[in-house]
């Protein structure tokens, strides 16, 4: 909320004259009202091996994150742009090749990935898209600017956070809209809608037939699942709902089979068609690759495009912008060290204690080592893990998270967070003025992932 | 729709319907076991209870002796009974998780706070003194649920299926009520009307909310020709077999025409509302009540199976 010199920045002014003369029990009512709220919607999270909560609240703080019109011009340029190379990149790929004969990124880092799939290799997806639903997670480095800490391309969640949060807050606090000019994020699901008609594969007279698939309901993302395919009007389908018949994407109708053009799916790759990937898969549709590879079915995202958000892929992003652009980066990278590289691994080996040490597969917080707040024998023991499998792990900085004032039972304190606006790639490319800023609510944490206990806030971008 | 999305909403509903049909056969059995008696008519009322639930054999097998407690606790809290309250709720709760974005924010709310609300109530703290309590509770909850179905959800299919669940479910546990009443605690039909059994037809009555409406309906004591004429024939009366056939074959019929196709269930539906239409006490009394009743749960289970193949529930 302070820039440098502690002066309150001026997208904070408004709200933070009006915080000030906010009583500390209002405040402690209204944050608990908000619970009240969410509880009743249901809107939970179920985290995984953890048998009593198996389904909890994401812990929501009332005070929002704001972000001032003219930053926010910025960040959108640098996200189109960033977008566009990543499908590029996609493309790329998964045909010429050229960015690997042009020596830009090296041959084995894709090739040998595990995100990579050999089996997408010349499928041409409709409209040569991707990933259409990509979450970037930016963090602000300074004042004036802000970087990219991570790339989500294949299903990024959150969404449905970022649009109830909203509702929660309007509903707490009609007042503070009337005094800030908030964008409205609400039309983020219209939004993916015209995305997902965008790249029906069939002739675009004919409506097409959107479901979203999901896991079932014991999926830590259900909830969203479920929002999402509700406020879009559109069928959300479990594996049993679907069957590939006669060459074609059928999902089981109480008026018989009924061909599905489009299909949402929040399963992951490997999952998604257990006569190509994992034969044990129970939560896939057998053949519905084939159906997909012959031009029949939009698969959103495509598979293999978990490749363009490999970790270890990520430090050669502004090569990759460059390359398909021909721009430098207009959104910069977090300064990160890949420990493949000799010169990076010597780095990153002898500054463990400062930076913040990833599984380059890794997601959700998981297998990670944050130096500063570990002891001498959980540094030694990653550092051992880091030796045996460099390629395994890149390095960041731990600075790179900015704080922001957030509501704690003693009252207000910084808290580090990250912001993830969301994306969506059809006809064209949607960005809603907004997104999910996560924050971590134990003091001097950096972790804000909500299976690690972090929380989120309502993301507001100004009007000008 | 999507078959499993019609399957769980017509479940959904006959898991509602069936929690507060337990609690209403808790609260009437309760009620007479309470009652000053000579006999063993004690267990004989928990026996009918249970089997009126279509729990006798579950709760046999489980416990065996007949208690008021076992038989509280078997009816309410044991998820190891796929019909007491607590896997109704928990059932109900699964299929609404699953279908969330078929039912309205009211209607999902109302079941899940009623889920929340039971799952943190501890068995032993249910006390002889509670009991009444908390069968209300889960009354007024199955109540309010349908409120808010009633109230806010679409009139298509979604809508269709439900009112479908709702009443099969009330025709079987009203027929049920009815026919364990009558066969169990009246094997010799030449007791019927003696008047000794005459609070066994009054209880009968409360477990379906009718012994006052009777009142309003006939002008007259409590007569078991009466009562069985009200419970399966009348119109008005709410939980009625006939009042759910209309209820029924009206479901069906909106189903048909937003579909645009008729199937064997059409049929079936229509055929028995004719015969509730059709038949007089006398005369089912005269070739007999009990095969009358198991005729009709006969054809309420087709019913249930032909709904089910034509819209390809279980494909």
């Amino acid at each position: 909320m302070t820039g440098g010199g502690g002066e309150i920045r001026a997208p904070y002014r408004a709200f933070a004259e009006w915080l000030g003369v906010q009583h500390m029990e209002t405040l402690r009512q209204k944050a608990a009202e908000a619970e009240v709220l969410f509880r009743r919607s249901g809107i939970t999270f179920a985290v995984y091996g953890d048998e009593e909560a198996a389904e909890r609240l994401i812990p929501f703080d009332i005070l929002p994150r704001i972000i001032s019109s003219a930053e926010w011009s910025k960040l959108e340029q640098g996200i189109e742009q960033r977008v566009r190379a990543l499908n590029a990149f996609l493309y790329d790929i998964y045909h010429r090749q050229e960015i690997l004969k042009a020596g830009k990124v090296p041959v084995d880092l894709v090739i040998q990935n595990s995100a990579f799939l050999p089996e997408m290799i010349g499928v041409d997806p409709p409209r040569s898209i991707y990933s259409h639903i990509i979450g970037i997670d930016i963090v602000r480095t300074n004042e004036n600017d802000f970087a990219v800490l991570e790339d989500n391309t294949r299903t990024p969640s959150g969404v449905s956070y970022m649009i109830e949060n909203r509702e929660t807050m309007m509903h707490l606090f009609p007042d503070l809209f009337s005094r800030n000019r908030v964008r409205p994020v609400e039309n983020y699901p219209d939004a993916l809608l015209k995305t997902l008609e965008s790249v029906s594969p069939r002739n675009l007279d004919a409506e097409p037939n959107i479901a979203l698939l999901t896991p079932g309901i014991f999926n830590s993302a259900y909830f969203e699942h479920s929002f999402l395919a509700d406020q879009m009007g559109i069928d959300l389908v479990e594996s049993c709902d679907l069957a590939v018949i006669d060459g074609f994407l059928r999902m089981k109708t109480t008026e018989g089979l009924k061909r599905v053009d489009v299909l949402y799916r929040r399963v992951d790759d490997l999952f998604l068609d257990p006569l190509v990937f994992d034969p044990t898969s129970l939560i896939g549709v057998p053949g519905i690759f084939d159906v997909f590879r012959s031009g029949r079915l939009a698969i959103v995202n495509a598979p293999g495009s978990g490749i363009a958000d490999d970790k270890a892929i990520y430090s050669y992003i502004p090569e990759i912008i460059k390359f398909y652009t021909g721009k430098e980066p207009i959104l910069a990278n977090v300064e990160t060290y890949n420990c493949r590289d000799p010169e990076g691994l010597k780095y990153v080996l002898s500054h463990l204690p400062d930076l913040v040490v990833k599984e380059v597969h890794g997601s959700g917080g998981y297998g990670m080592l944050i130096g500063p707040r570990s002891t001498t024998d959980e540094i030694e023991a990653f550092r051992a893990k880091i030796i045996a499998d460099p390629n395994n792990y890149i390095a960041q900085p731990t600075l790179s998270l900015s704080t922001c004032p957030t509501f704690i039972n003693a009252g207000i304190g910084p808290r580090h967070l990250d912001l993830r606006p969301f994306v969506l790639v059809g006809d064209q490319v949607r960005l809603m003025p907004g997104g999910l800023t996560r924050v971590a609510l134990k003091k001097g944490s950096l972790v804000v992932n909500s299976s690690q206990g972090g929380g989120t806030k309502d993301t507001w971008v100004l009007q000008e | 729709m999507l078959s499993r999305t019609a399957n769980d909403l017509y479940w959904l509903s006959r898991y509602v319907e069936r929690a507060e049909n337990m609690a209403r056969l808790l609260e009437v059995g309760y009620r007479i076991v309470l009652l000053p008696r000579q006999d063993e008519g004690f267990h004989e009322e928990w026996r009918s209870t249970l089997e009126s639930a279509g729990c006798l054999d579950g709760y046999t097998q489980r416990h065996g002796e007949l208690n008021s407690r076992n038989v509280i606790h078997y009816m309410l809290f044991d998820v190891g009974n796929p019909s007491s309250i607590a896997s109704c709720l928990a059932s109900a709760r699964r299929s609404a998780r699953a279908q969330r974005t078929a039912l309205t924010r009211e209607m999902w709310q109302s079941l899940n706070g009623s889920w929340l609300e039971f799952s943190a109530i501890k068995p032993a703290s249910v006390t002889s003194n509670s009991l009444p309590e908390l069968l209300d509770w889960v009354r007024s909850r199955s109540a309010l649920y349908r409120g808010a179905m009633l109230n806010t959800i679409l009139r298509n299919d979604t809508f269709y299926f439900s009112q479908v669940g709702t009443f099969i479910e009330r025709a079987d546990s009203s027929a049920r009520i009815l026919d364990v009443k009558y066969y169990h605690l009246l094997p010799s039909s030449d007791l019927v009307g003696s008047g000794k059994d005459n609070y066994q037809w009054v209880a009968l009555l409360r477990s379906v909310s009718a012994h006052r409406s009777y009142r309003w309906v006939f002008k007259d004591e409590y007569r078991p020709l009466k009562i069985a004429e009200f419970m399966i024939l009348n119109r008005q009366m709410p939980r009625s077999l006939r009042s759910c056939y209309d209820e029924i074959t009206l479901a069906l019929r909106d189903l048909g025409i937003f579909y645009g196709a008729r199937n064997d269930c059409h049929a079936t539906a229509e055929s028995t509302r004719d015969l509730l239409l059709e038949s007089l006490i006398e005369s089912i009394f005269q070739s007999g009540l009990h095969e009358f009743i198991q005729d009709f749960i006969a054809r309420n289970n087709k019913l249930g199976n032909e709904i089910s193949s034509a819209y390809h529930f279980s494909d």
